[in-house]
């Protein structure tokens, strides 16, 4: 009995740095966090070494920051304001966006006159005219809204135009010698199938919103972020930029998070169709 | 919609008729001054200088910046996007690590580090140049890695089989079969590099046509900032059209729509 466990062969004892490597190639996401802590040691290193503390500050100093700079009521305001603009142009893209896109996408002839002016409309590289919206909506949160929701709304409209388009007319039928009346069948048969693609058009819509809101929040600089991003810049206190910067990436991640988990719980009943 | 092949005359005719409409409504406002000249410039006066600025020097020393700064920045995106993206789409670990990151990075929008940009690199042209190249490498890195990394396996095993070594791999199969998806991602990245520009240009800059834009706005020369605001549009137009033209070239016929 005893012998046997002796003359089990003895398994060959990997590296260390074999394990190592295994360890990660089997856990991709143990080597992504890896990744991201040597960036920000790598970053915090140059920020005592290399680099000119006036300009790039390492995250130490930039944690340092952060209680002055968000404790300064302007800065926390303006942060406010953005999230209100990006949220008010977001929704008013959705529900104009639907509004515009269903009676172009129900009807034939309609789709095909106002189609190629959508398009057309949607070619037009936006960023051009920002002064213009801000000469005509002022340098307040209405510029700011009215240019995020130009990004925002040509997702919607083209997307709940091209669901529209995959409505099988069968369904229709069935529903209409089922004795529904219209107002049902755009209920229970149009809108549920328009699920999936509209939400494929808010993930699009939130970030075409971020990208207008914030363009637009830069460019005017008597108030709001772009104020304090230049205040920050020309003071030399990269840190306070920093923070700025920090807060609206984060402000973004979560919108964007929001609505990607939105388009998960709205649509985990029927597969994606692409 | 339009059959294959077909013209879709009823597009043409609805948008050609709807910018006539536009442009006579704007004609009719401004000339029966019921709206004021300063929000909206009468369109014949900006239609004589549109024919002033394209004669002048200013425009073209403006868009000779905004050019060497838009190629500069997808030149740079297109070489680092290109090299890492086929160095990590070669591997599939590499693949299965970095890709979510670099996507997940994309999520966040770009222009919120536009400050950052003007920190290091200065108002005037590197830091457009910087960012440019920043936001036109997001497109042609994650377009390069999925074109390589989606190569069909068996094109790859076929031609070890029949003895091609790592260069006769790259430049046969591999090259040709994930040019499509990377040509895709060149286009995007110049045309967001050529927006991205303009954008930090009219944000905080010296010269290029987006601070030229809103140096006419802030100081009321309305006619010529409209003038200039067309002549933007018909380049992001005509880049727009010959990049698709140029794509198209590159794509195979069978994949074509």
């Amino acid at each position: 009995m005893t012998s046997v466990s002796t003359s089990m062969p003895e398994v060959p004892s990997l590296s260390p740095m074999t394990r190592l490597r295994d360890y990660f190639l089997l856990r991709p996401g143990a080597a992504r966090l890896v990744i991201c802590i040597a960036l920000v040691a790598l970053w915090e290193i140059s920020g005592h070494t290399i680099m000119d503390p006036d300009f790039l500050s390492p995250p130490s100093a930039i944690i340092q920051a952060i209680p002055r700079v968000l404790g300064n009521p302007g800065v926390l305001g303006a942060l406010w304001d953005t999230f209100y603009e990006l949220v008010l142009a977001f929704a008013i893209s959705v529900v104009l966006g639907v509004l515009i896109a269903i009676p172009i996408g129900m009807h034939k002839f309609t789709l095909r006159s106002a189609l190629p002016l959508v398009l057309l409309l949607y070619s037009i590289p936006q960023v051009t005219i920002l002064p213009l919206f801000v000469l005509y909506f002022g340098v307040g949160a209405g510029s700011k809204i009215a240019f995020g929701v130009t990004h925002g709304i040509f997702p919607i409209i083209l997307n709940v135009i091209a669901g529209l388009q995959t409505l099988e007319a069968a369904l229709l039928t069935a529903a209409h010698s089922m004795g529904a009346n219209r107002r049902q069948i755009f209920r229970r048969v149009v809108l549920p199938h328009l699920t999936p693609s509209l939400f494929a058009g808010l993930r699009l819509a939130m970030s075409g919103t971020l990208l207008g809101v914030l363009l637009a929040e830069l460019y005017v600089s008597a108030g709001g972020i772009g104020y304090y991003t230049k205040l920050f810049s020309e003071s030399f206190d990269p840190s306070a930029t920093f923070t700025l910067v920090g807060a609206l990436a984060l402000m973004a991640v979560f919108l964007n998070e929001v609505v990607r988990r939105a388009e998960k719980r709205a649509s985990f009943w029927r597969t994606q169709q692409q | 919609m339009t059959k294959p092949g077909g013209f879709n005359w009823v597009a043409l005719i609805v948008r050609v008729g709807f910018v006539l409409g536009v442009l006579a409504v704007w004609d009719y406002v401004t000339q029966n001054d019921i709206v004021s000249p300063i929000f909206l410039p009468p369109i014949r006066l900006v239609a004589v200088k549109f024919v002033q600025i394209i004669q002048s020097s200013t425009l073209y020393a403006n868009l000779w910046v905004t050019v060497v700064e838009v190629i500069s920045a997808f030149a740079i995106a297109s070489t680092v996007g290109l090299t890492l993206g086929y160095l990590i789409g070669r591997s599939r670990y590499a693949t299965t690590v970095l890709e979510p990151l670099i996507a997940g990075l994309f999520a966040i929008p770009v222009i919120i580090f536009l400050p950052i940009f003007i920190l290091f690199f200065g108002i005037d042209i590197p830091s457009k140049i910087a960012f440019g190249a920043t936001y036109a490498f997001f497109p042609i890195v994650l377009n390069t890695i999925g074109a390589v990394a989606n190569v069909d396996q068996r094109l790859v095993t076929v031609a070890r089989a029949m003895g091609a070594n790592e260069q006769q791999l790259f430049r046969r199969v591999l090259f040709p079969a994930a040019l499509p998806v990377i040509v895709t991602g060149l286009r995007m990245g110049a045309i967001v590099a050529f927006l991205s520009i303009l954008a930090s240009e009219q944000i905080a800059g010296l010269r290029g046509l987006g601070t030229r834009i809103v140096r006419l706005g802030e100081g009321m020369n309305m006619a010529e900032m409209f003038a200039y605001i067309v002549f933007v549009i018909i380049i992001a137009g005509l880049l727009n059209v010959s990049l698709t033209r140029l794509q198209r070239h590159f794509t195979p016929v069978e994949a074509r729509q």
